[in-house]
């Protein structure tokens, strides 16, 4: 159980003011207060409720080697993916180097197939029902947000048939579906989910 | 006269040098006897769990600072490896060959094969050191709030920053999206410097002598490369000074240390060649590494002398059939 506190991008972008930056000095969401701390980064996080909780269900399999293959499918999204289609890096386009919408749309689109790519052949070597083997591991934890930026750049999906595959596994699972944007508390009632 | 003394020991083998071996011994012999003689056919005599113990192979490029991470983090942790250069301009780039994508299907560096895996993503790699040979120096903090914090700032690094700066993104904005030099510099700069302005205020926070407290981190391991990066855009310094302060104590560590010959640190196999730096003790494999010996094909006696048992396993003989 969790209280969420809501920082949008209206009003210049709330994760600029003053008091936000004082608990993630990134101007970036997600932060975590848990425990008396202040976490930032989404994955350093993951591993953080990982250890700091292990009687809870687990994210990560027990083998290092196999904890290796599923930080590489997820630093494969989360670094070589998502910062470079993030929000900031697209102002920076739009505002600095003066592209058009269209170039941004590319921009976004070209870096999540070319990310989704190289994660459809990890998969092809470890997936099983899930991204490795039959456990949800933080791997599928990091895809599914992956795939709804995916949506929203108009990628074509139908060069990955196994990440398609496993997220229709995934959106059944309850603990991605209360996750989804649309039924946050924040979403903005023209996108929320009856 | 000197063939007429009398022979002892190994000698009777004649195996003080290797081309003695024909002139005393029986044909059939010989022929076992050199066939065993090449290590590659001594593997399949070799325990497996020992095998694992063969060299870990790094494929990397010199500038590229995810390489120099594991190439840091290995150092300092003194992991002996072979190195592997993948060039990443060279004929179009050697990591878009399909020998290296079969390796690393994302085209990057680094690749670490080891214990019989392949790894790729740098920090995915180090957690996996960092796991898999507790006894070895340690690069996290125990307490997993502290370790939450160091990662937290090992992903402002490898994730917020090199990953929007690196080749591929640069090679995009000059070729697609028809960028000048300068831009492209600009582009640079501006994200390194966005990175290392929220590095230091979580240094401000948690800093020591080095990034988190006084021990060496992760963090530290992946703030030297991207410094080097930082240094190739002619980022402005000043504005980090707890980082300059830093990274002025690391770069007296041996591991991190950049040696003349090359921009990154060597494997400690290479570390005699430069006299300024202190060999690490190489271990010896373990003493019961044959299985079997060749020589009557029965169970080898396990030999209580690592350096004889090494020697025994590239010959493919047991004790007892070498001096019995």
């Amino acid at each position: 159980p969790y209280t969420t506190l809501f920082r949008s991008i209206k009003d210049g972008g709330e994760h600029h003011t003053p008091e936000y930056v004082a608990r993630n000095p990134m101007h970036e969401v997600p932060t975590l207060e848990i425990d008396g701390h202040t976490l930032i980064q989404s994955t350093a996080i993951i591993e953080y409720l990982e250890e700091s909780r292990p009687d809870l269900p687990k994210l990560l399999p027990s083998d290092p080697a196999a904890r290796a293959i599923v930080r590489s499918m997820v630093e494969t999204i989360a670094s070589d993916t998502q910062p470079v289609q993030n929000l900031r890096v697209l102002k920076y386009l739009v505002r600095t180097l003066d592209r058009s919408d269209e170039e941004k749309q590319e921009w976004g689109r070209h870096w999540i197939a070319n990310g989704l790519r190289g994660l459809e052949c990890l998969l092809a070597k470890y997936a099983g029902k899930y991204c490795y083997g039959d456990q949800v591991t933080v791997a599928d934890v990091v895809l599914v947000p992956q795939l709804y930026n995916a949506s929203r750049f108009n990628v074509d999906m139908s060069e990955f048939p196994i990440i398609q595959r496993i997220a229709q596994e995934l959106n059944e699972l309850d603990a991605f579906k209360a996750a989804h944007p649309h039924v946050q508390p924040d979403c903005p009632e023209d996108l929320r989910t009856k | 006269r000197w063939m007429a003394r009398p022979r002892t020991g190994a000698e009777r083998f004649g195996l003080t040098y290797p081309g003695r071996l024909a002139s005393f011994l029986p044909r059939a012999q010989i022929q076992s006897a050199f066939l065993f003689f090449s290590v590659r056919e001594n593997c399949r005599l070799l325990d497996p769990a020992a095998m694992s113990a063969a060299k870990p192979v790094l494929y990397s490029y010199f500038r590229s600072s995810c390489s120099f991470r594991v190439r840091i983090a290995l150092a300092w942790k003194g992991i002996d490896y072979d190195y592997r250069a993948v060039h990443l301009i060279k004929d179009g780039g050697e990591h878009h060959t399909p020998e290296y994508v079969a390796r690393n299907p994302m085209h990057e560096v680094p690749t670490l094969e080891i214990d019989g895996h392949t790894l790729i993503q740098s920090t995915a790699i180090i957690e996996y050191l960092e796991e898999s040979r507790p006894d070895l120096p340690k690069l996290l903090p125990s307490d997993p709030a502290a370790r939450a914090i160091v990662r937290s700032m090992v992903e402002t690094i490898a994730s917020d920053t090199q990953p929007v700066q690196n080749l591929r993104v640069l090679k995009y904005l000059v070729r697609t999206l028809d960028r000048s030099d300068e831009e492209k510099q600009e582009w640079g700069r501006h994200w390194i410097a966005n990175g290392l302005r929220g590095l230091e205020c979580l240094l401000a926070k948690y800093a020591g002598k080095y990034c988190y407290g006084d021990q060496v981190t992760v963090a530290d391991v992946v703030l030297v490369p991207q410094l080097y990066n930082a240094s190739r855009f002619n980022v402005d310094m000043s504005e980090f000074p707890i980082i300059q302060r830093i990274a002025q104590e690391l770069n007296e560590l041996d591991a991190f240390k950049v040696h003349e010959h090359s921009t990154s640190p060597l494997p400690p196999s290479h570390w005699k060649h430069l006299g300024r730096v202190k060999q690490p003790k190489k271990s010896l494999p373990a003493p019961d590494l044959l299985l079997r010996c060749c020589w009557r094909d029965h169970p080898a006696a396990p030999c209580s002398s690592p350096r004889l048992a090494h020697i025994l396993c590239y010959l493919g003989l047991c004790f007892d059939c070498l001096f019995g």
